[in-house]
Order: structure tokens, then C-alpha cells, then sequence
């Protein structure tokens, strides 16, 4: 076991961490937590987290940017909105851990290893380039990334199950116009003048 | 009235060929015949929003304008393309600059989109537009004998709470009540099936499904009733490895609501899909035969 220091000192913290969440999240609402541990005790995912979703706010709130954005909570997050609709102050928590996905692949410190990254990107590169997704390739894709020659294997029953129902495509699903649809989020990733 | 033009989203064209099979033949039978969105793209679902924001609102505008080219709203069956559609079109009608920008630029590629399109998922529309009375009223054959939990999932009832409760939703249990099945008292409801993530970490898709098929049993359901792909596919998927872990027989068929539905509407289950169940049907239609017909 390596012996680190756990403590994290005053200067090391980005306060403008802070501001940066609330403005890419659209929402004012973080600094009105009041730690109640809604969120957390709402959480499906809660066990599997580093740091529960209650912890995440206040870091955030602090200025933790470096532990949160290498964190695998955001990536654990299932998207189910419990802990958002419950939080009494309003807090858009799911929101705010899109934000925080977004940050960490920006800063290039996302958990690249997680298989949940490598999905989300993989799926994106697909949609940008055909239109739309297709459940096989985009499994594929995401172990290829992952360089895990041993992932498709744990899925031999689900493909068997799926093939036997007809339920696996193995076609790559495509739009007609897709000229339109690569000039629309070229244009929209160019700043506006 | 408004018209609704059908929005399959990727699942129901791969791995849920059966909830479009039985969708489609449940409009046609209440007199609504649905054509699908001509050139529709992927919603991008919660994936694309972890990734880059503008982009997956854009995406999602271009659907939007499509639709109201035709000047129909859009009918969405997964959950999924429902929410993310629903909160993009949200983004894009506030009056933040980023929405304003993207719009400019899907009038740029000529996909312009002014904003009057609402999105609305089959359930929604069955039991809040068309009304429960009138599907009573279609009914041909009553389920009787068959219980049923009825599974809403996440994202057709939260964030968004205008449709229905987020914890303890009764549409789809109201629904089914009308078919003669008997909706049990299912407290697991809107507890989340893991989304993608149960198809990218195991334990996952195994132990929060495992609580989902465990109270189900408990509450004697013969089948767990879904409104959503991703549920229906990682409550089946992961059945085998959950009785083996958790040496507990909780196996059960796992239906699409259009399907029991259609049933009680009197469409042929040949036509419903069911041949696609990876679960076997056969306890559920002994029981359906003894106790529905007479």
C-alpha cells in the first residue's frame, strides 16, 4: 500500500472551479447546498461511487477541481434524476455531473480505462459520422478504444440471446442527408463571430 | 387536433424491433395509423451530452425542425430519445444565447426550427389525449388472470414531472387496469434499471435489476410491463446471471406495454411481437387462457 498525503491545503484549491460549473450548467443553484445528503441517499449508483454526489457538490462548492474531474462519479452516473427532482433547494445535480463529464474529457483527465468514457465517445463519433447509432457497433467500437480483447466475451450470451430472437443488427444504420447533418454541428462548434 | 409523426429512435430498428412491431399495429388499431419521421437522426441520447452539449441540442433540433416541416409533433417510445428530445427543446425555445446560436445555425443548413413542436411519449398520449375511456371502449378481450408490475423507469417521469409522479406514477398501471390485467402494488416502479451503464459494468446490470425482478416476484406479477427499451433489454438480458449470483429464481417475461395492449385490443400475438421474448412466454399464456377465457 503507498502512504500519501491525504490532505488537500488551501492554495492547491481553484476557486474559480466554482463559477466555471455554474456557468457551463446553467444553474446558479449549487451554492444554495445544504448538504443534507438527499442526493446521496437517492443515488442508485451511490455504491459504487468514490466520492457520493453530496461530497462532489461541496467539492465543487470548494474548489477541488483536480479530485473531482479524475473522480468516476460522474461516470457512474445512470442519468435517472432522483437525487435532481428531490433536492430541496433545486439543485440540477444530474445537470451538473453532465458538466462535469464534459470538463474532465476536455481536461483530458477523465478515467480513460472506464468503459463508460469510451462509450459516450465512441457513440458520438458514430452519430457524427452516419447519423445514428447502432447498438452493435457502437459496443464494438468501445472495446476496440478500450483495447479489451476479453470485454466482447462476457457478452457471448447476450449476443447468442439477441441472434436467436432476431434481435442483432449488424448493419450500420444510416441517415440520407448526412452532408447536412456534418455542416450543422460544424457550424455549431465555430464560435460565433 | 394535432397530428403526431412516429420517432423510432435507434433501439426500436435493432434490438427492440419488438416494441415498434407492436406499436405500430396498436395506433393502427385505434384508428391513428403512425408514419415514421422521413430521414430522422439519432436523438444522441445521455451519451451525446456527456461529450459536447451544442452538439447534442443541435442533433436534436434537426428532428425538431423535421417535424415541423410536416407540421406534426413527435411521438417518442424510448424514454430515452423522449427526454432528450423534450430537454433540448426546451433548451432551444429559452432565451439563452447558445440556444439562439444553434438555432441560427440550423437555419444556416435549412433546418429551421421555430419552436412548435412538443414531444410526447405513446404513454402519455394514450392516457392524458386520447383517454382511457375510449381505449375501454376498443377492448376486445380482457386479460383477466394476468398480473402485471407496470415499470415506468427514469426518464419518462423525472426530470420532467408534468406527465406524471417521479416516485410513484399510476398511468401505466391505469392503462393496464383497462386491459383486465391486474396491475400489482409494485414499490420498485421508478427505481433505475443502471441505463447504459448496466451493459458496461456487469455488476451493475445485475445487481440493480435483481432488485427490480425480486420485488415483482414478491408482489406475485407474472410479468414486468416496460415503456422503455433500455429497461425492457437490461431487465431480460441480465436474468440468467442474476438467478446464478444470486440463487434466486426470479425469471419473468419482461413486455412492452404496447404489447399487452394490443393483446386486449384483439390483435393476434403473432403480430405483437412476442416470438422476440428471450424469456419464456409459455407459463404466461397458460395462465392468460385459464383465466381469461371462459
Amino acid at each position: 500500500m503507498e502512504i500519501q498525503e491525504k490532505i488537500t491545503f488551501e492554495e492547491e484549491l481553484d476557486h474559480s472551479f466554482l463559477d466555471e460549473i455554474k456557468e457551463e450548467s446553467f444553474s446558479d443553484e449549487i451554492s444554495r447546498c445544504i448538504q443534507c445528503g438527499t442526493c446521496s441517499s437517492s443515488c442508485p449508483m451511490v455504491t459504487y461511487m468514490d466520492y457520493p454526489p453530496r461530497k462532489i457538490i461541496a467539492m465543487v462548492k470548494h474548489g477541488f477541481k483536480d479530485e473531482v474531474l479524475k473522480s468516476f462519479t460522474p461516470w457512474l452516473c445512470a442519468s435517472c434524476y432522483s437525487c435532481q427532482v428531490r433536492c430541496p433547494m433545486d439543485i440540477k445535480i444530474t445537470d451538473i455531473m453532465y458538466t462535469l463529464k464534459r470538463k474532465a474529457i476536455e481536461e483530458k483527465v477523465y478515467p480513460s480505462k472506464l468503459p463508460v468514457p469510451a462509450l459516450a465517445q465512441e457513440m458520438h463519433k458514430l452519430i457524427a459520422k452516419n447519423g445514428r447509432n447502432s447498438e452493435l457497433w457502437v459496443v464494438v467500437n468501445m472495446y476496440l478504444r478500450l483495447k479489451n480483447p476479453f470485454g466482447p466475451l462476457k457478452m457471448t450470451s447476450t449476443g447468442l440471446n439477441l441472434m436467436k430472437t432476431g434481435r442483432l443488427s449488424i448493419k450500420k444504420e444510416k441517415i440520407k442527408n448526412k452532408k447536412q447533418l456534418r455542416a450543422l454541428l460544424k457550424a455549431v462548434t465555430e464560435e460565433a463571430k | 387536433m394535432k397530428d403526431y409523426i412516429y420517432y423510432p429512435g435507434c433501439s426500436l430498428k435493432a434490438g427492440s424491433k419488438h416494441y415498434e412491431e407492436s406499436i405500430l399495429p396498436v395506433f393502427k388499431e385505434l384508428g391513428m395509423p403512425l408514419d415514421e419521421m422521413e430521414d430522422w437522426n439519432c436523438c444522441g441520447a445521455t451519451a451525446y451530452f456527456s461529450v459536447e452539449e451544442t452538439m447534442a441540442a443541435a442533433i436534436c433540433g434537426r428532428n425538431l425542425s423535421l417535424a415541423e416541416k410536416v407540421g406534426k409533433d413527435i411521438l417518442a417510445p424510448c424514454a430515452g430519445c423522449y427526454l432528450t428530445m423534450k430537454k433540448s427543446n426546451h433548451f432551444l425555445k429559452s432565451d439563452h444565447e447558445k440556444a439562439q446560436k444553434i438555432l441560427d445555425d440550423l437555419k444556416n443548413v435549412g433546418c429551421e426550427y421555430k419552436g412548435s413542436i412538443k414531444v410526447v411519449h405513446p404513454l402519455e398520449y394514450l392516457t392524458k389525449v386520447f383517454g382511457l375511456d375510449k381505449i375501454k371502449e376498443k377492448v376486445q378481450r380482457k386479460l383477466a388472470g394476468l398480473k402485471v408490475a407496470c415499470y415506468y423507469g427514469c426518464q419518462l417521469v423525472r426530470p420532467y414531472t408534468d406527465f406524471d409522479d417521479p416516485d410513484y406514477p399510476m398511468s401505466l398501471d391505469n392503462l393496464m387496469e383497462v386491459t383486465g390485467a391486474e396491475p400489482v402494488d409494485y414499490s420498485a416502479k421508478t427505481r433505475c434499471c443502471g441505463g447504459s451503464l448496466a451493459g458496461t459494468m456487469e455488476d451493475v446490470g445485475t445487481s440493480l435489476n435483481y432488485v427490480l425482478l425480486k420485488e415483482a416476484k414478491k408482489k406475485d406479477a407474472d410479468a414486468i410491463v416496460t415503456i422503455c427499451p433500455l429497461c425492457q433489454f437490461n431487465l431480460e438480458i441480465n436474468q440468467d446471471k442474476i438467478v446464478k449470483r444470486y440463487k434466486d429464481d426470479v425469471k419473468m417475461p419482461i413486455l412492452y406495454f404496447s404489447q399487452v395492449l394490443g393483446l386486449a385490443l384483439g390483435i393476434p400475438k403473432e403480430d405483437l411481437g412476442f416470438s422476440r421474448s428471450i424469456i419464456s412466454l409459455k407459463p404466461m399464456w397458460e395462465k392468460l387462457t385459464n383465466g381469461g377465457a371462459k
